[in-house]
């Protein structure tokens, strides 16, 4: 069954195996090409989980550089603050018509202990991807959380996913991106997914309220550079979930908040959170159309917006949970499956790996 | 000494449709019409407030400014030298009413609002929610929860809101019983909130509590523990944009017997508020009276700090917050009165877009915006003005003139001669009773829906739909003809730059 994509906004797709069972990126990739209409060329990417088994204890960071001065001015940042146990280029296939990329390198990097007196050591890692971010010049962070990455660039998706050789990778969760920039200029560091620590994002749609997240996290010490509004959804959950200490459904109940007409039929003690949630987080509601996929090192997370101004279809098969833009995308990969759903606005898909506490 | 000054209007009486009822007469209180024979105009005396044109069955007069043509002068202007002449015949102050009417920039009328196109679908805000409910009140940094999924945090009390518009501080003295008793239906009925302004609570809106923020100016006049706690908010004033660093002077005339009830002071004595509060001499003081009022009420009210807009209101802001306020409260130079010294009103102070922009900024970076909400006010004329001020980090306006005006004044500026032919900045009973509390209250209601129905849809044409998602989204606000210090201090982009 394949039904042909609507031409217009942008295509995701996130698979997991919940048992944690590791997959190649053929599948991915076969799931976002199937969906080619609903980007433009200006943009693809990938991010995986558990791909590098070996070194889960390093924080991997996948850097992009315009040249050789920002490689080195980084790498001597590098030697400052972190113990870099190793370094290497981002295997890539150079033939298929992926223009001018720039340098794309990955190091794996421990936290030295003398730099955790005062500052929690993902806090830590937090501000060095800020710092590089922001303040060297030509140099751009992917992605920097431990035993995942993010494979993105300026293309069609499935042109991004074999430049990257995504097939030699194996995940137990993937997301997709294809994108149809319409607000913000297509660049290589623009390209989604967008990530911190092991928080990914890939998102379909426009975040309006983008203006005050921004000034919001700010507050916190966000430093927002990416001249797009989808970093705001990670740095969000980070605050949210790693700084704030919330659960995944609370997080959700800030971010797409329900309506007061609803939250004023609640349950007294549910009722109570809501306003509180509401009163004190407003300023984190994502408002606008969108449809997103959240990865973290354990879990996958599939978010509407509050009135579902963007598609999403969700589909379970076995261990597998699969999210997209279209049912399609699932069908391409998975004929056969046990459940096919339309999440309904602002509830949440939510993938968690078992045996994780 | 007889004046020199020539009459401001001219009364012209069409005596061809004029049937003599003598209506217009009996309207105007300012004594500028009597009948000898027929209706005789004193011109003199007009202030150009409409009753007597609004209340003719003929529709037989037309007031005109006076067309008595002066030597061109772009230095001395006819109003400076007019000036001159009064206060050359009085030897005193110039008093007047309401707002600065200067023509100073106003920015809300350089600001314009983003919409959506294509990529983001607007939003129909008859088909779709719509939510402009709003919580007035300290909230905490973050929200914690115990091992029971139960809230853990202890929020400081919120007030809540429907609409982020709330009518501004009038007291029981510049404004009439009934003006009151107006406000506070229409405060309740809508889901907001009215202000006492500094005069007390007179027992008549007693029952409104829920709806009335209670002031405590530096003359204290009526307040007691039960005025503190008759209330939603308690608001300490401390400047008005209209005069700041004045206090206020309420005549003997007007302090009748009610009043001298509710002010609690002898009836026919002046009403002095005192300029600085004397308890009030630095920011600790003004901690310490924060806190009084709060162990007063139990903490179980916001206690909100009211200022005018000047040089130095982000620093005043952020000390203000520090000290304990839950709400700051800040009044731009174009604030109304009912009575301030005319050099005060059109010359001190700075407008409140520029105020608000550098107090938000502030509070953020200094990470104590979510300590205190931010009302303000002075003036915001239109629903465009409420949408600017929230999406440069407003929680709600205030509206004091404009709220006047739906009940019927002219923006005469006479507030202070207590002679408002629209019974509302008066004490005198038999113009007092002109103003019709449920009909006055009706276009409140009207006025409060109609701004409603339009911020809805502005943030429907925005893409959103929540109120929340516009405070502080300067991104959605663009400067047109502002100098780039301008645009700064208002920290959004000149129209024409995307994102």
């Amino acid at each position: 069954m394949k039904i042909d994509g609507i031409p217009s906004g942008c295509a995701i797709s996130g698979i997991m195996s919940e048992e944690g069972r590791r997959i190649d990126g053929s599948v991915i990739i076969k799931s976002i090409a199937c969906m080619h209409d609903r980007s433009n060329g200006l943009g693809g990417g990938f991010a995986a989980y558990g791909i590098y088994p070996k070194r889960k204890d390093q924080y991997a960071f996948h850097m992009m550089y315009d040249n050789i001065e920002s490689k080195e001015a980084t790498e001597e940042f590098f030697k400052d603050a972190f113990n870099v146990d190793k370094d290497e280029p981002i295997p890539t296939f150079r033939e298929n018509g992926i223009s001018n990329p720039p340098i794309l390198w990955r190091y794996f990097l421990e936290v030295p202990e003398n730099r955790l007196k005062f500052i929690t050591e993902r806090d830590y890692v937090m501000k060095t991807v800020m710092k590089i971010n922001s303040e060297i010049e030509g140099a751009f962070v992917a992605s920097s959380g431990k035993d995942m990455g993010a494979f993105k660039g300026v293309g069609y998706p499935e042109d991004i996913g074999k430049f990257y050789k995504l097939e030699d990778y194996s995940a137990y969760i993937w997301t997709a991106h294809g994108r149809f920039p319409t607000n913000t200029p297509g660049w290589w560091g623009g390209a989604h997914p967008f990530t911190l620590l092991d928080w990914s994002v890939v998102h379909n749609g426009e975040i309006s309220s983008y203006g005050i997240n921004k000034r919001y996290l700010e507050m916190f010490g966000y430093r927002l550079e990416l001249r797009t509004d989808t970093e705001v959804i990670a740095y969000l959950f980070d605050l949210l979930v790693r700084r704030h200490k919330f659960s995944t459904d609370r997080a959700i109940m800030a971010l797409a908040t329900p309506f007061w007409k609803d939250i004023d039929r609640m349950e007294p003690e549910q009722k109570k959170i809501a306003i509180a949630i509401r009163q004190v987080y407003g300023s984190t509601l994502l408002n606008g159309p969108f449809s997103i996929i959240i990865g973290h090192s354990n879990g996958m997370i599939g978010l509407n917006d509050r009135i579902k101004l963007r598609p999403m279809t969700a589909a379970r098969k076995d261990d597998m949970l699969y999210m997209a833009s279209e049912e399609s995308a699932i069908r391409e990969i998975a004929p056969d499956l046990d459940e096919v759903w339309s999440p309904k606005a602002g509830t949440a898909v939510i993938g968690a790996l078992r045996d994780v506490e | 000494m007889e004046s020199q000054l020539p009459a401001e209007f001219v009364v012209d009486v069409d005596y061809e449709k004029c049937r003599r009822c003598k209506r217009c007469v009996m309207n105007c209180s300012f004594s500028a019409l009597e009948f000898k024979d027929k209706v005789t105009p004193n011109h003199r005396q007009c202030v150009a407030c409409h009753r007597c044109a609004t209340f003719c069955p003929e529709s037989a007069i037309t007031i005109h400014e006076n067309p008595l043509a002066y030597r061109y002068g772009y230095n001395w202007t006819p109003e400076i030298r007019k000036n001159i002449l009064k206060q050359a015949e009085s030897g005193g102050i110039i008093l007047t009413g309401m707002g600065n009417p200067k023509p100073y920039p106003i920015y809300w009328d350089h600001m314009l609002i983003d919409a959506c196109q294509v990529t983001n679908p607007s939003i129909d805000p008859l088909r779709e929610p719509m939510e402009l409910r709003t919580y007035l009140g300290a909230k905490p940094e973050c929200l914690e929860f115990n091992s029971d999924a139960s809230l853990k945090t202890e929020l400081a009390p919120q007030v809540k809101i429907d609409i982020p518009v709330v009518f501004a501080a009038m007291s029981y003295g510049a404004i009439s019983l009934n003006a009151h008793k107006a406000l506070a239906m229409a405060a309740k009925r809508m889901g907001t909130l009215m202000n006492t302004g500094e005069g007390g609570l007179h027992e008549d809106i007693a029952g409104y509590s829920d709806n009335i923020i209670v002031q405590v100016a530096s003359g204290r006049f009526g307040v007691t523990s039960k005025y503190l706690n008759n209330s939603a908010i308690v608001e300490i004033k401390i400047g008005q944009g209209a005069k700041p660093g004045i206090g206020g002077h309420l005549p003997g005339e007007k302090v009748g017997e009610d009043i001298s009830k509710t002010r609690m002071i002898p009836a026919g004595t002046d009403a002095l508020s005192p300029a600085p509060h004397h308890d009030i001499y630095s920011i600790e003081d003004l901690s310490q009276l924060i806190y009084a009022i709060k162990e007063a009420t139990d903490y179980r009210k916001p206690v909100s700090v009211k200022i005018a807009a000047v040089h130095n209101v982000a620093a005043i802001a952020s000390g203000i917050v520090r000290a304990g306020a839950d709400i700051v409260v800040i009044d731009g130079f174009r604030g109304g009165t009912g009575a301030a010294p005319m050099i005060i009103r059109d010359h001190v102070g700075i407008p409140v877009e520029l105020a608000l922009a550098a107090v938000d900024d502030r509070l953020r970076q200094e990470g104590i915006r979510n300590r205190a909400s931010i009302l303000v006010g002075g003036s915001i004329r239109q629903s465009a003005d409420v949408v600017k001020a929230i999406a440069l980090g407003a929680d709600a306006c205030i509206i004091g003139t404009a709220s006047l005006i739906a009940m019927g004044c002219r923006v005469c500026q006479k507030c202070y001669t207590g002679n408002c032919a629209w019974g509302i900045a008066t004490q005198k009973p038999e113009l007092v009773r002109r103003l019709n509390p449920e009909v006055a209250s009706d276009r409140l209601c009207n006025l409060l829906s109609a701004w409603g129905h339009e911020i809805q849809e502005v943030l429907g044409s925005l893409g959103i739909n929540a109120i929340e998602s516009l405070r502080g989204s300067r991104e959605r606000l663009r400067g047109v003809g502002l100098g780039q210090e301008a645009l700064d201090i208002l920290g959004i982009k000149h129209a024409g730059i995307g994102q």
